[in-house]
């Protein structure tokens, strides 16, 4: 196999894996190495936090010491703020693997008498880094300086040598700043001396959801996702949420996947829809559609694959609960780890956080099938174009990695149809439940709008919900329509009785057809025998008149003998003699 | 005389941090040999640390800048940065005051 020689690249820079779940993703690898980066925000919006997470990270999972100069938080304070993050800072101390320099100073106990430099910070900075041979620097945060200091100038021209020097000394740094007034950065135009790599974090406010966003503005020297980047605050750290940038070119799998219903099957050429399908089971509410996608996970999870159920309207306990009662038994699977739930309101977060902790957990647990019950929970902010983009690109995700995905949506009465939620063209199968009033009581019918790429059933038929489980029934078309529930069941009957009776005057005309037979072929044999004796009688009178003719005859000859007459020679005698 | 410090006469202990024998660090020694000289003559005590040999002494008082003037005693403690070129803010630094007419506003 001959391949082109690829053209020799250029060596890419070699950068620093910050540990923070999905930044090293968008950065393609980190933050430069041995390069100051400058992270921006507002007052909260995270920056000391990553920039902690950078150096604890790097300490404990990359063996790379860390240095922290704290120019606003004493190191206690630092020290208890990300306890609750897991991170033992004291304990990273006592194994020098980190060491914390507070830089306090005021304003108040400073007093600028003639020339000066800022030599002291680089002494300390320089001991701090060669006590523990550190590779990271956090400087959080400098703006504390400009406060503090009044010769500007002179300030600037030390940070400038000051990263200088840190570039010399081959580290590292993440540097905080506060953003700055009416678009510009950061407060104090750090970004002129940082112009590496600066990353600005964001927190905003929408319809009540605050939703934290990360963008990288500008890496040197390297790709990087140019988009925000949703990220969140967990119990272990930072977690940005990329959506990873696919395109549409994921392959069109084959394979069929059972929906568990086998009725349901059969509408789709009996072997179910096709893996990686998107569908959607959309109907009113109390139509069934929770427990169509229950069944279908149980059925996934019988066939040893794993599965994650992402409810937005009922606890896990609740579904639970509600689905043993028609048969179908999740916690089984719960509890031997196929089965993963994932619950949340959806104002708790803003759409893009949902689909994104949908995607970490996606990463997490590598399902072969997912339920979403249901989508429409979202359904204000479905109508905006950002929200489509990123359902669509959950859906991307999914498709790229073949997992069947079904979701459900609450249509209200008379839309089922119509409403696609703004999905329609993302669904390759769609289910419509409804549920139908008919004499007096209510009964539930199942059809397949569409499904891409397979031959469907177009009939509508019969959905039962029992304790047994699903299942599917034909519908009866009767003379005014459609019949379901006891209307099918007495028009079953009536047919039944119909059928009986027809094929009981059946029976009856071929019982009269037989005797007719019967009867012919007697009286066939009768005329036969008839005709038969006829026809003897016949033959006896015949034989009779020639024996009376041969008998006159020769008693003629004899008379004429007697009389000794010769007679005309007698007409030949039949016997041929001659007198 | 100069008029003492707020507490009582007590034993002025200063520390002047430097870093090297730069020609700022000399200006600055010199200054303050000059200042103690003429305002605490026989009440202040110096210590001139080096950082480039003792780098870890930094922290203790909080040096960024250099030089950097640290009176310990008499308490509060104060910061002066710079060469002390600047007299008479060295002087409001350390709270002394130079010697004034009476009735003049300290």
């Amino acid at each position: 196999m001959t391949s082109a020689r690829k053209p020799r690249r250029p060596r890419a820079l070699a950068k620093c894996p910050s540990g923070i779940k999905g930044l090293d993703q968008i950065t393609h690898g980190g933050l430069p190495r041995g390069r100051p980066t400058l992270v921006c925000g507002g007052p909260g919006a995270g920056k000391t936090l990553l920039g902690l997470e950078f150096i604890v990270r790097g300490a404990t999972e990359h063996d790379e010491p860390g240095v922290i100069i704290a120019f606003e938080e004493r190191a206690a304070d630092l020290a208890a703020n990300c306890a609750s993050l897991g991170f033992d800072l004291d304990r990273l101390v006592a194994e020098r693997k980190l060491v914390i320099d507070e830089i306090l100073i005021s304003r108040a106990d400073i007093l600028e008498t003639g020339e000066y430099d800022l030599e002291g910070l680089f002494i300390r900075l320089g001991s701090a880094i060669d006590q523990v041979g550190a590779k990271r620097v956090l400087l959080d945060t400098l703006d504390s300086l400009f406060a503090t200091l009044e010769d500007t100038g002179l300030l600037r021209a030390e940070l400038r040598r000051l990263f200088g020097w840190l570039k010399g000394r081959g580290v590292t740094t993440v540097v905080t700043g506060e953003k700055g007034e009416g678009g510009a950065l950061t407060r104090n135009s750090l970004e002129e001396y940082i112009s590496d790599c600066v990353i600005v974090l964001d927190q905003r406010v929408s319809d009540q959801v605050a939703t934290r966003r990360l963008r990288v503005v500008k890496y040197r020297g390297s790709l990087h996702g140019t988009n925000e980047y949703p990220f969140l605050i967990q119990s272990t750290g930072l977690v940005v949420l990329p959506i990873t940038e696919i395109s549409l070119d994921y392959p069109a799998l084959v394979g069929r996947v059972p929906t568990g219903i086998r009725k349901l099957d059969e509408m789709f050429a009996g072997r179910g829809v096709f893996r990686g399908a998107t569908v959607m089971v959309s109907g009113v509410v109390g139509s069934g559609k929770t427990t169509i996608a229950a069944r279908f996970l149980e059925a996934a999870c019988a066939r040893g694959e794993s599965c994650i159920f992402f409810a937005f309207e009922q606890s896990p306990a609740q579904i639970v609960r509600n689905m043993r009662s028609v048969g179908i038994r999740l916690d089984k699977w719960v509890k031997a780890g196929r089965l993963v739930f994932q619950a949340a309101r959806p104002a708790t977060f803003g759409l893009e956080t949902h689909i994104s902790l949908m995607v970490a957990a996606l990463d997490a647990h590598r399902p072969h099938a997912v339920a979403i019950d249901p989508i429409s929970a979202f359904e204000p902010s479905l109508g905006q174009p950002d929200a489509r983009d990123m359902v669509m690109r959950l859906v991307d995700v999914l498709k790229s990695r073949g997992i069947t995905a079904l979701f459900t949506g609450i249509a209200q009465a008379g839309d089922g149809e119509t409403t696609g939620f703004g999905l329609s063209s993302l669904i390759d199968t769609w289910v419509l439940v409804r549920n139908l009033e008919q004499g007096g009581e209510r009964t539930r019918s199942i059809e397949v709008l569409k499904s891409r790429g397979q031959k469907h059933s177009n009939q509508v038929r019969e959905f039962l919900i029992t304790d047994r489980g699903l299942d599917l029934q034909d519908i009866y078309m009767g003379p005014e329509g459609l019949l379901v529930g006891s209307a099918r069941a007495a028009q079953a009957v009536r047919d039944r009785a119909a059928g009986a009776a027809l094929e009981a005057s059946i029976a009856e005309e071929r019982a009269a057809l037989r005797r007719k037979r019967r009867s012919l072929q007697a009286r066939e044999a009768e005329l036969e025998a008839e005709f038969a004796e006829e026809s003897r009688a016949m033959h006896r009178r015949i034989e009779e008149q020639r024996v009376a003719l041969s008998a006159s005859a020769s008693g003629r000859a004899k008379i004429a003998e007697g009389r000794g007459l010769r007679t005309e020679p007698a007409a030949p005698r039949r016997d041929g003699r001659t007198s | 005389m100069s008029r003492p410090a707020r507490r009582a006469d007590a034993e002025w202990e200063l520390r002047l941090y430097v870093a090297g024998q730069t020609p700022r660090s000399l200006t600055a020694i010199e200054n303050l040999r000059q200042i103690c000289e003429e305002h605490l003559k026989g009440r202040y005590h110096v210590q001139v640390i080096d950082l480039l040999v003792h780098p870890r002494l930094s922290r203790e008082d909080q040096i960024v800048a250099i030089p950097t003037l640290v009176r310990k005693l008499p308490t509060p403690m104060r910061r002066i940065i710079g060469d002390l070129s600047d007299t008479e803010r060295t002087l409001v630094g350390l709270q002394l005051r130079p010697r004034k007419p009476a009735g003049a506003p300290p």
